[in-house]
């Protein structure tokens, strides 16, 4: 395709997403002048580029639009939803010829004269076409009064134009403070849509032009291979190091040290120019619920948190489809009419809340609605209808259980299937769609109030830390983010299993946990020595993998498996590890679909022991448990921590009582936790790292003792500064830190000492 | 006349032909991983210089014995098939012919649909038949189905 083509449909479609949102906007706000500025500004460049390439079909509509734009904006024409919507309309019609442009590399073949006809009828403001030649032209230019021919152009105007000198006055107007005269443009007959695309470009480069200077435009292809190879050079990186342990002498260490630093760092830097922004994947929101309101007569208000939480671009196209999907089912089921919401004593309008942050390496996305949330007891009846549940066994559920029913594959609600929602494809596509990316969802829903659905993704897919396990002999890797806890069965060990109803299970922390054995499983041999079981949880299953051994954790490159493999379930791809030997990376979902066929009986022995232990309503967390000083075991919620690392102690950096370390490019503070501790002086110091929303911070501890799943009350007696309180886990009373209070420290520590201690590294090297 | 240049590979004592401009490169297979679930004919995974490859044995998916203990080390030509890599693993890589794709002969119409849809034809040699394989079916056709759940 040409060149020139291929950009314009780039910089096109861009700008229809923006006139999409604008137009939502100026809907609302009649009144918001910088909004129909853009607007206008927008579609008219669209249209001088049409005309400058030759694209009669879009020249015209757009035309038109601007046309009934030009109308509002002069305030000639009052701004009704009609209008918007017409002027929508052709945005779409526009969208429709510009993907037929990209397909075919020229315009498709169609008519617009409907559109251009309603589009003028409604500029000359009057709703029936007929109409239109009656209304007296309020602009006295001598131009108009010869009828559909213009001076400039010099020839007869096509279906929809103006005269260009109508439009350069009213173009002119809109460009209050640019400095370009009207008078200055040529008069001798150049091609007009050239003439007018100069000054509108010149005008947006006005107002950003350091944006223009700082970015460029980059083939996602490029981009991709560059990803491809800063995996493979992570992969020879670790099979590097691997090869320098075995090593009795270590000449080798600082040049690799270095060079492993380097590659980390490249692939941050990599990874970072694949993220982007999550409103990318939220543009089309705000139309799509205009839309669903004026169709289905609610009132919605869309508030979007957050569109600036970078993830993946691979992840984001996996989620645009799945969170559409689900706002689309929060307009239409969630939300109640005006009426309804009035009679049950809300507001008139409903809102939606999207919202988007990160939590450790994952991005959590959360979507509530204030609207009549989960009905339970129409969700049971429908589950017994569908034949998914019996009515015995329908009724033993919980209210959560009955809500994730809605995840069952062929379950709707909806009473009627709209335009909508309601086919019956919904809620278990999204599901499968999150879960196939490695990322889990689940729902809470309170009758009457609302519904929240919160769903967790991994920030890239490329690159993973897993845990390498042994099972009859073979190795695999398991994602980390999808066990919870490791424990150790077997001879000796302080977790039994047993067997309910034919069914392995442990008894962990008073539930029963299922189990299955991974090599028996893969169709390999049973476990020999069961040593371990890996505790996994994909959305609300939790089940136990037997393994033999746990050898390692490790940070894979995902390969992708050959067409052939790509059927078997249970495996997502394969890894070089850096020992040179491909390893099978396990795909929870794929388990857990196996670990959930389980007799009935047993599947009700695990239910009594969970919802023992649901009544109980503590809060269970996953803490972190950690040795600092001589004092009490401290803990921390897992999900605070970015990262556990151990640092070398040559690496950390002493200025007098403070500390800091070179971390992945950036100074970042470390930290202790408690008064009588001291920074190791050999070996490794372990830390944990916390990510703030603008810097990092490690805490530096003695020891990390275990990560255990508990139900946590703190009591607040807040003895020291840094701890928050008390609480009792496993049966020990543990201090739990205050990771806000360190956050504090941290940033005072960043200001202060980042100087100081880059200017002590300067003297040094001088 | 066209002529093309085909690899000649043992397969349990017959000698197979395969278009040599599907033939990336010719190795030993080593440290095969194997995919367990996956269909009996694939032997597993394995690293070559960094890449993944899929070894598919010649003798499983030809349904012919299993090689003789003692017999050489096997060898795997390596095929790529929509972006995958695989390896063939053969007996051994015999030599190149150029051979005159004109005078393929198709198969017979008797031939079992199994061995139809990845066998195009048959060259004459003076003293005997060369048998050639479409290289990308033989590797993955109906290998997808497997036992894989």
């Amino acid at each position: 395709m040409d060149d020139l083509i291929s950009d314009f449909l780039t910089e096109a479609n861009e700008s229809l997403e923006v006139i999409d949102i604008e137009l939502v906007r100026f809907e609302a706000h009649p009144g918001d002048r910088p909004a129909l500025d853009k607007i206008f500004r927008l579609v008219h460049t669209l249209k001088g580029t049409c005309g400058f390439l030759g694209l009669g079909r879009l020249e015209s509509l757009a035309h038109a639009g601007e046309t009934l734009l030009g109308r509002f904006r002069d305030g000639k024409l009052q701004v009704s939803g009609e209008a918007v919507t017409l002027v929508l309309k052709s945005i779409d019609r526009i969208k429709t010829v510009i993907d037929g442009l990209g397909a075919t590399g020229a315009e498709p073949a169609g008519d617009d004269s409907d559109l251009i006809t309603a589009l003028e009828a409604m500029a000359m403001g009057a709703p029936p076409p007929e109409t239109s030649e009656s209304e007296p032209e309020p602009e006295p230019e001598p131009e108009q009064q010869v009828e559909g021919y213009d001076p400039v152009l010099g020839r007869a105007l096509r279906p929809g134009e103006v005269s260009t000198a109508d439009l350069d006055a009213a173009f002119a107007a809109a460009e209050g403070p640019v400095d370009f005269a009207p008078a200055s443009l040529p008069e001798a007959p150049v091609p007009a849509p050239a003439a007018e695309t100069r000054p509108a470009e010149s005008v947006e480069e006005d107002s950003a032009p350091i944006a223009a200077a700082q970015s460029i435009r980059v083939g996602v292809d490029v981009l991709e291979d560059m990803m491809t190879l800063v995996s493979e050079l992570v992969l020879t990186r670790n099979q590097l190091l691997q090869i320098n342990r075995s090593r009795s002498d270590d000449s080798f260490s600082p040049p690799l040290q270095r060079l492993s630093t380097i590659t980390g760092e490249l692939q941050d830097s990599v990874m970072k120019t694949r993220m982007q922004p999550i409103g990318q994947a939220w543009k089309k929101l705000p139309r799509i619920i205009r839309d669903l309101a004026n169709e289905l007569d609610k009132k919605i208000d869309l508030v979007l948190e957050g569109e600036t939480t970078e993830l993946d671009r691979q992840v984001l196209e996996q989620i645009r489809d799945p969170l559409t999907h689900m706002v689309r089912n929060s307009a239409d089921h969630g939300l109640e009419g005006p009426a309804d919401r009035r009679a049950a004593g809300k507001a008139e309008t409903g809102t939606i809340h999207l919202s988007a942050y990160h939590e450790g390496g994952s991005i959590v996305i959360r979507l509530r609605d204030d609207g009549r949330g989960l009905d339970t007891a129409r969700i049971r009846e429908k589950a017994i209808e569908k034949g998914l549940l019996t009515r015995s066994d329908a009724e033993a559920l919980t209210e959560s259980q009955v809500h994730r029913l809605i995840f069952a594959p062929g379950f709707s609600t909806a009473a009627a299937i709209t335009n909508v929602s309601g086919r019956g494809v919904g809620m278990d596509v999204v599901r499968s769609n999150i879960e196939q990316i490695g990322g889990q969802i689940d729902l809470q829903s309170t009758f009457g109030s609302g519904c929240t659905v919160t769903i967790k993704i991994p920030l890239t897919l490329a690159i993973i830390s897993a845990l390498i396990v042994g099972a009859s002999g073979e190795r695999f890797a398991v994602p980390q983010g999808a066990v919870l806890e490791l424990i150790k069965i077997g001879e000796g060990a302080e977790h039994r299993t047993e067997v309910i109803e034919q069914v392995r299970m442990v008894r962990l922390r008073e539930q029963l946990v299922p189990l299955i054995d991974l090599g028996a499983e893969l169709g390999l041999t049973q476990a020999l020595q069961p040593n371990f079981v890996m505790i996994m949880k994909v959305g609300s299953h939790r089940f136990g993998v037997i393994v033999e051994e746990v050898i390692d954790t490790e940070e894979i490159v995902v390969k992708p498996l050959a067409s052939v493999l790509r059927g078997i379930s249970v495996f997502s791809g394969a890894t070089l590890l850096g020992d040179g030997s491909v390893v099978l990376i396990i795909e929870p979902n794929g388990l857990s679909q196996r670990a959930g066929e389980m007799p009935q009986a047993a599947r009700r022995a695990i239910d009594a022991a969970a919802t023992s232990d649901e009544d109980a309503k503590i809060e269970r967390k996953t803490m972190l448990l950690v040795r600092v000083g001589s004092g009490a075991l401290k803990a921390v919620e897992l999900g605070q921590i970015t990262r556990l690392e151990h640092v070398p102690v040559a690496e950390l950096q002493h200025l007098g009582s403070r500390a800091a370390l070179q971390y992945r490019g950036k100074l970042m503070p470390v930290l202790c936790v408690d008064d009588d501790q001291r920074l190791k002086t050999e070996g490794v110091q372990p830390m944990l790292v916390v990510a703030g929303m603008l810097y990092t911070m490690g805490l530096a501890v003695d020891r990390i003792v275990d990560v255990v799943e508990t139900p946590v009350t703190i009591e607040l007696s807040p003895t020291k500064t840094g701890i928050i309180g008390t609480a009792l886990i496993n049966g020990r009373a543990t201090e739990i830190i205050d990771l806000d209070h360190f956050m504090i420290m941290a940033l005072a520590e960043h200001s202060r000492t980042g100087p100081a201690v880059q200017a002590a590294q300067t003297q040094e090297a001088a | 006349m066209s002529v093309r240049d085909y690899v000649t590979v043992r397969v349990g004592g017959h000698l197979f032909g395969i278009e040599a401009l599907s033939i990336q490169d010719v190795f030993y297979p080593r440290n095969i991983t194997p995919v367990p679930l996956a269909a009996h004919e694939i032997l597993g995974v394995l690293n070559l210089r960094g890449r993944i490859v899929t070894a598919v044995c010649a003798r499983r998916r030809l349904g012919l014995q299993p090689r003789e203990a003692g017999a050489p080390e096997p060898k795997a030509v390596g095929i790529e098939v929509g972006g995958d890599n695989y390896g063939l693993i053969v007996d051994q890589v015999e030599s190149v012919m150029k051979l005159d794709s004109d005078e393929l002969i198709p198969p017979p119409d008797n031939l079992p649909q199994r061995w139809a849809e990845i066998i195009p034809g048959v060259f004459r040699l003076p003293d005997s038949l060369l048998v050639i394989f479409d290289a990308p079916r033989l590797l993955t056709a109906g290998l997808q189905l497997g036992v894989a759940a």
